[in-house]
């Protein structure tokens, strides 16, 4: 698998698998959860320090970002213009342009909020970032993302740490088929199958965050997504055989008595 | 000049040193340079401009930085947002 890279904007990653930072139980969990995962990209959110007791250890302290590419999202942003706001922020604070943009419609279904999506990605797109969107299942606004220069879209499966699995898998098989560009499925994976469900049906990558920190032992459910998302991507590559109602027997009928 | 300045920090009002810079604030509260980012009054600074950058009375200043959320979250009021990937 090491010659079959993912290339977003010019930029190549190794891992096709990436994966979010929050819900750990310490940084040397979330550490070594990712190790297991093998992601070369992971998401971190952009918050205020905390001035009163700096005895807090930094994620950066754990997560070398020489190593990884640091993503910013804009979690907790239900406006165009928080939006905008923490992906200047994470850019002065970081190394890059790559923003993972949300903008959230709803606190109960945390469903992207597209018109302010797209809106959110047209403004920074002219900053120079590269955005990243993640968006709802719909190939049409897909579309226009792509069409406003984002190099990659990242439409979810179900909600937000739902952990439901691919919800409409054919809206999923439209969308990769209506974009050129690499389409990473985000949020609402629940387990391995889905992982390698998504990789079948196409996408490019897999990023997940609940599936695995929320596991029981997120360690070992990081190297099974590992795992899922090289079986799938394999899969796919191989072309499955197509799904018939009747039986077709696999072993000779010649020689038999 | 070295009279004291009343400034909000992360949303905690605070009386400061008078003419104190950027730097300075990140010294005293034993914050790294590197990898945070620092808005005054909503606007966002550049790096290279943090040791001349002089804090006036009534500045709001925002200093961010990358968390991974949940239940390691820094700062108030983001305990309660669902963060993801």
């Amino acid at each position: 698998m090491t010659d079959d890279r993912l290339i977003i904007a010019g930029r190549e990653f190794k891992s096709r698998l990436w994966v979010g930072t929050g819900k750990y139980k310490s940084f040397a969990e979330t550490q070594k959860a990712i190790e297991a995962s093998g992601a070369d990209v992971v998401t971190v959110a952009v918050r205020r320090v905390n001035i009163t007791d700096r005895s807090k250890e930094n994620l950066l302290d754990y997560i070398d970002p020489k190593k990884y590419t640091i993503l910013p999202n804009t979690a907790g942003c239900y406006t165009v213009e928080d939006a905008v706001r923490y992906s200047r922020l994470a850019r002065a604070a970081g190394v890059s342009d790559l923003v993972k943009l949300e903008v959230i419609g709803d606190e109960k279904t945390l469903f992207p909020d597209t018109a302010g999506l797209i809106e959110a990605a047209r403004i920074l797109i002219k900053e120079g970032f590269i955005v990243l969107p993640y968006t709802n299942d719909d190939p049409i606004v897909a579309k226009k993302l792509v069409d406003i220069g984002c190099p990659a879209v990242m439409p979810l499966a179900a909600p937000i740490g739902s952990g439901l699995g691919i919800r409409n898998p054919y809206n999923l098989k439209i969308l990769m088929e209506s974009v050129t560009v690499p389409v990473i499925v985000d949020a609402g994976v629940g387990t391995a199958s889905d992982a390698a469900l998504a990789m079948e049906y196409g996408a490019d990558a897999v990023l997940m965050n609940t599936a695995i920190a929320g596991a029981r032992d997120p360690i070992a459910m990081a190297e099974a997504m590992k795992y899922a998302v090289w079986a799938g991507r394999l899969a796919y590559k191989a072309g499955r055989i197509p799904k018939k109602l009747y039986a077709t027997a696999s072993s000779p009928i010649e020689g038999m008595l | 000049m070295d009279e004291t300045i009343r400034i909000q920090v992360n949303g905690e009002m605070k009386d400061w040193r008078g003419g104190m810079t950027v730097a300075d604030l990140l010294r005293e509260l034993e914050i790294a340079t590197d990898r945070v980012a620092v808005e005054v009054n909503l606007e966002i600074l550049d790096r290279t401009t943090f040791a001349e950058y002089r804090l006036r009375d009534g500045d709001r200043v925002e200093i961010m930085s990358f968390i991974g959320g949940g239940t390691l979250c820094i700062g108030e009021g983001t305990s309660m947002i669902a963060l993801h990937g």
